[in-house]
């Protein structure tokens, strides 16, 4: 490993670092703003220069490669004077409108100004002057405000996989653009937000909404989708303002999904605020004393047999647990917590997680999709696919309609007659997987919500099995789950329990008459009209499809309105933290359920949160292990029956509104609108 | 300046190469190796200049593009990085004039003008009838022969006013000026003949 001297300290770093790397490891800072080191060096800024003995002019740190015996200065008059130059010609063109730009507080060029700029222009021509873009409904533009750093161009390009910007032009007249007017077309494109290291480019909903001084930082976890991604809930007083992404290398690096990101402002619309009841007819506000002597007065003498409870996406643990107690205080072994119907098997845990782990894929070699999209279903992990795939020797196919997923993908059939091929191993893409060192499969819930879904997932584990992809300290099989509560809930065993129905049979039951009362945590995904004359329960926290259709609404909190357990589909266990109140009546899930059994006779063991989670941790070891995605033992699950040769459906047609969050929020509306617009438009001029 | 994108250009809705400008496209690709094809963008996207009207329409960025199985903004950044591309209708004659020092030091105002006052444009226009646009460009590199002005592909050498307004004139009238120095010396000769090795004296004395 090269050694190398930085401001007179001596390290030593591996072969192919980058001078700037160094210095960040000898904890050295050097000004920069093109350079980000999940991207493509640039080298175009140059405010990284420093000087290099025996190099004849400065040299821009981050695209030099280290060699030995290398010394470097970042502070010598040399490469103040350079950095100093540099900095003067970046403001150049860089208007002084810092009080009216929503970067300001939190902007690369406002504080390496502070620290390294002159205190005066010494430009007296007039500036350039660009006219603004429109990127679609979440980026905002700037475009006079660019430095030319092409941060955003290089993650579109390489990160988010669609090539969409440019830099258009060259010298005074180069622009960052589209050049033909479109909105980016990414699940992933407001990361370049977060990029721009100037006020280029900025977020259109949060626009002139708060200074970032003013906002009350909360780290949290992400509901919207199964990965889990870290995030950043800012708030002030009672209002998420915005979302930013958290650093983890194991499951979002340093990207979200802009439904994550802008979903959002749904937590203020369609709030459930208070408890109502419905009485003729019509859903009248109530005190919680009233609704749960409603539920009381309903529920006597109803025997627990004749009960069901459905938990939805976006519970959290907590609540899981205490409504599965509650329900078996009650004598009802008809629960679920699998809403969309999908043949997912509660026995063996290796069945139902993401075993290879998001960060895993970067060691797999090849990867069969079964049924799933996951540029929509996890935008996050389907980047991970694309890196894997940019570094090279991945073979990555699909069986399933074809979609574009950023990568080329081999398309092996549409429908499970392609998987029976493989399991055969009469397909031809067999021999791809038998000589892969490290194969991989993602089965998708598009797979498993048929009926023949029990059978889908015992052939996905025979392949699994057959392709050598479990063995000793690599496991392939991987279930892409698309909603944050699911893994939680069958750790927590909220399944059926012994003579017990799962949805299909409760819902069943709604429409023969043999379910009577049926407790929705948050369930919005079901046929409200298959409940048929059941008394409905809703706890949620959005006016949805149960909702509409309860007899009593318990308001409950949003994910940024309590502190809660989540499991992301590899079974990480994530905390989310509380970054502000739930509004009104509205109160955390799971102390909604601890009063409701003291009103109904039956009070649950705990009164804190604490004594909760000691009690989850009875209920299932792997919440001991925090943030760690824990490998689970093979076995058996599915069970082999019948295939239907129907072709698989993806299960999200709409990306931006697939919960009851993104549905209120007007800014996926937007989005939903921009991107429909795009496609239509796409299918008009694309000859 | 402004780039393309802000000015509106009535676009023709499609574009393809005539066989002989594919048989020619496809002569280039194979020029490089399989999986680099997207080298060949320059000499293809100057092919499809050629063939429509000395300018670039978007639909032949596209097809060009997609040909060589390029992004489409890669192929808009290359077309709007080089000025020899033109994403503007220009004139049948299409003059770029070199007003760079050596040209500038050797009159090349005096031929601006001349092409303004002959024309009735100002530099960056087209005549109403779409025989003429004037451009200002940066070194040609023939300074040896400046002012210079360069109309498609012929460069026109020593111009002056006078000589300026004959060459439009000539032009007007449908012919063909002989290119280069319009004093009439070889290639980049001294004016009035060849100045020195004008005879053998040098090598007097010598064995």
């Amino acid at each position: 490993m090269p050694k190398l001297t930085i401001n007179g300290i001596a390290v030593e770093v591996p072969v192919g670092t980058t001078v700037l790397q160094a210095c960040q490891q000898a904890g050295v800072e050097v000004a920069h703003f093109c350079f980000h080191e999940r991207l493509a060096i640039a080298g175009n800024c140059r405010m990284c220069l420093v000087e290099q003995e025996k190099a004849p002019k400065p040299i821009a740190s981050c695209a030099m490669p280290v060699a030995e015996g290398m010394v470097i200065h970042t502070d010598s008059d040399k490469a103040k004077k350079a950095r100093h130059g540099v900095m003067e010609f970046l403001l150049i063109n860089h208007p002084l409108d810092c009080p009216i730009c929503d970067q300001g507080g939190e902007c690369d060029l406002q504080d390496q100004a502070m620290a390294y700029g002159f205190d005066r222009g010494r430009f007296l021509e007039n500036k350039r002057a660009v006219k603004d873009k429109d990127f679609g409904p979440l980026v905002a533009t700037s475009m006079t405000r660019c430095i030319h750093c092409t941060r955003c161009v290089r993650f579109l390009t390489d990160v988010a996989g669609v090539e969409e910007l440019g830099a258009t032009g060259r010298g005074e007249s180069m622009e960052i653009g589209t050049y033909i007017e479109r909105a980016l077309t990414s699940e992933l494109s407001a990361n370049i937000i977060d990029l721009c290291p100037v006020g280029a480019l900025t977020s259109k909903p949060y626009a002139f909404s708060a200074r970032p001084w003013e906002l009350r930082k909360t780290e949290s976890v992400d509901v919207l989708d199964a990965v889990g991604s870290n995030i950043r809930i800012d708030s002030r007083g009672p209002q998420v303002l915005r979302v930013l992404p958290r650093l983890n290398e194991d499951v979002n690096e340093e990207w979200i999904s802009d439904k994550t990101r802008f979903a959002v402002d749904g937590l203020t619309r369609r709030r459930l605020d208070r408890p109502y009841v419905r009485r003729d007819g019509k859903l009248v506000e109530a005190e919680w004393s009233e609704a749960f002597a409603f539920i009381a007065g309903r529920l006597k003498g109803v025997p627990g047999g004749r009960m069901a409870a459905i938990a939805g996406d976006l519970v959290d643990c907590e609540a899981m647990l205490a409504l599965k107690e509650l329900m078996a205080a009650l004598g009802s072994a008809n629960l679920d917590c699998r809403q969309d119907g999908a043949a997912l098997d509660p026995g063996c845990r290796a069945g139902y997680l993401f075993n290879t782990t998001i960060a895993g894929i970067g060691q797999a070699d090849a990867c069969l999709l079964i049924g799933t999209n996951p540029r929509r279903e996890a935008p996050i992990l389907n980047a991970r696919l694309r890196k894997r795939w940019l570094q090279g020797g991945f073979k990555p196919a699909a069986i399933g309609p074809a979609v574009d997923l950023t990568f080329p993908v081999a398309m092996l059939g549409t429908g499970p007659g392609a998987l029976l091929a493989l399991v055969e191993g009469k397909h031809e893409w067999w021999s791809t997987l038998q000589t892969a060192k490290n194969p991989m499969l993602i089965l998708g819930q598009g797979a498993l919500t048929r009926p023949d879904g029990t059978a889908i997932l015992a052939l996905a584990r025979q392949l699994a099995e057959r392709a050598g992809m479990v063995r000793d300290g690599w496991n392939g099989f991987n279930l892409l789950h698309r909603a944050a509560a699911r893994v939680g809930g069958l750790d927590l065993g909220f399944v059926p329990g012994p003579g017990g129905r799962g949805t299909a049979g409760i819902l069943g039951g709604c429409e023969s008459g043999e379910i009577e009362i049926v407790y929705l945590l948050g369930a919005d995904e079901i046929d409200a009209r298959r409940l048929g004359q059941a008394f409905v329960i809703y706890q949620g926290h959005h006016g949805d499809a149960g909702a509409h259709r309860a007899d009593v609404v318990l308001p409950g909190a949003a994910y940024t309105e309590k502190d809660a357990t989540y499991v992301n589909t590899e079974g990480r266990v994530q905390l989310g933290r509380r970054a502000v109140f739930p509004p009104g009546d509205a109160r955390e899930d799971w102390k909604i359920l601890r009063a409701l059994s003291d009103a109904l006779g039956c009070k649950l063991p705990y009164d804190s949160l604490p004594q909760l989670r000691k009690r989850m941790l009875v209920a299932n070891q792997v919440f001991a292990g925090l943030d760690e995605a824990t490998p689970a033992p093979w076995g058996a699950f599915g069970t082999a029956g019948p295939i239907d040769a129907a072709p698989f459906v993806y299960p999200i047609a709409d990306f931006y509104r697939t919960d009851p969050v993104s549905r209120a929020s007007p800014t996926m509306a937007a989005c939903a609108a921009a991107m429909g617009a795009e496609t239509r438009q796409k299918t008009g001029t694309h000859g | 300046m402004s780039t393309a994108s802000d000015a509106p250009v009535e676009q023709p809705g499609s574009f393809a190469f005539t066989p002989e400008n594919l048989a020619k496209a496809q002569a280039h690709i194979a020029k490089y190796p399989p999986g680099r094809q997207a080298s060949a963008v320059l000499p293809l996207l100057d092919l499809a200049q050629r063939q429509h009207d000395n300018w670039l329409p978007r639909a032949a960025m596209d097809a060009v593009a997609d040909m060589l199985a390029m992004a489409r903004i890669r192929v808009y950044e290359v077309a709007t990085f080089y000025s020899m591309f033109n994403l503007k209708p220009v004139g049948r004659h299409f003059f770029q004039i070199c007003t760079t020092t050596p040209c500038w030091l050797r009159g090349s105002e005096e031929v601006v003008r001349a092409c303004e006052r002959k024309l009735g444009i100002t530099i960056g226009e087209t005549t109403p009838d779409g025989q003429f646009s004037l451009t200002e460009v940066e070194c040609l590199g023939a300074c040896v022969n400046a002012p210079i002005i360069q109309v498609n592909d012929d460069f026109y050498e020593d111009l002056d006013g006078a000589a300026t307004e004959r060459l439009i004139d000539a032009l007007r009238r449908g012919e063909a000026p002989k290119p280069g120095s319009v004093k009439g010396r070889q290639t980049s000769a001294p004016e009035g003949g060849p100045q020195t090795l004008t005879d053998l004296s040098f090598a007097e004395g010598k064995p």
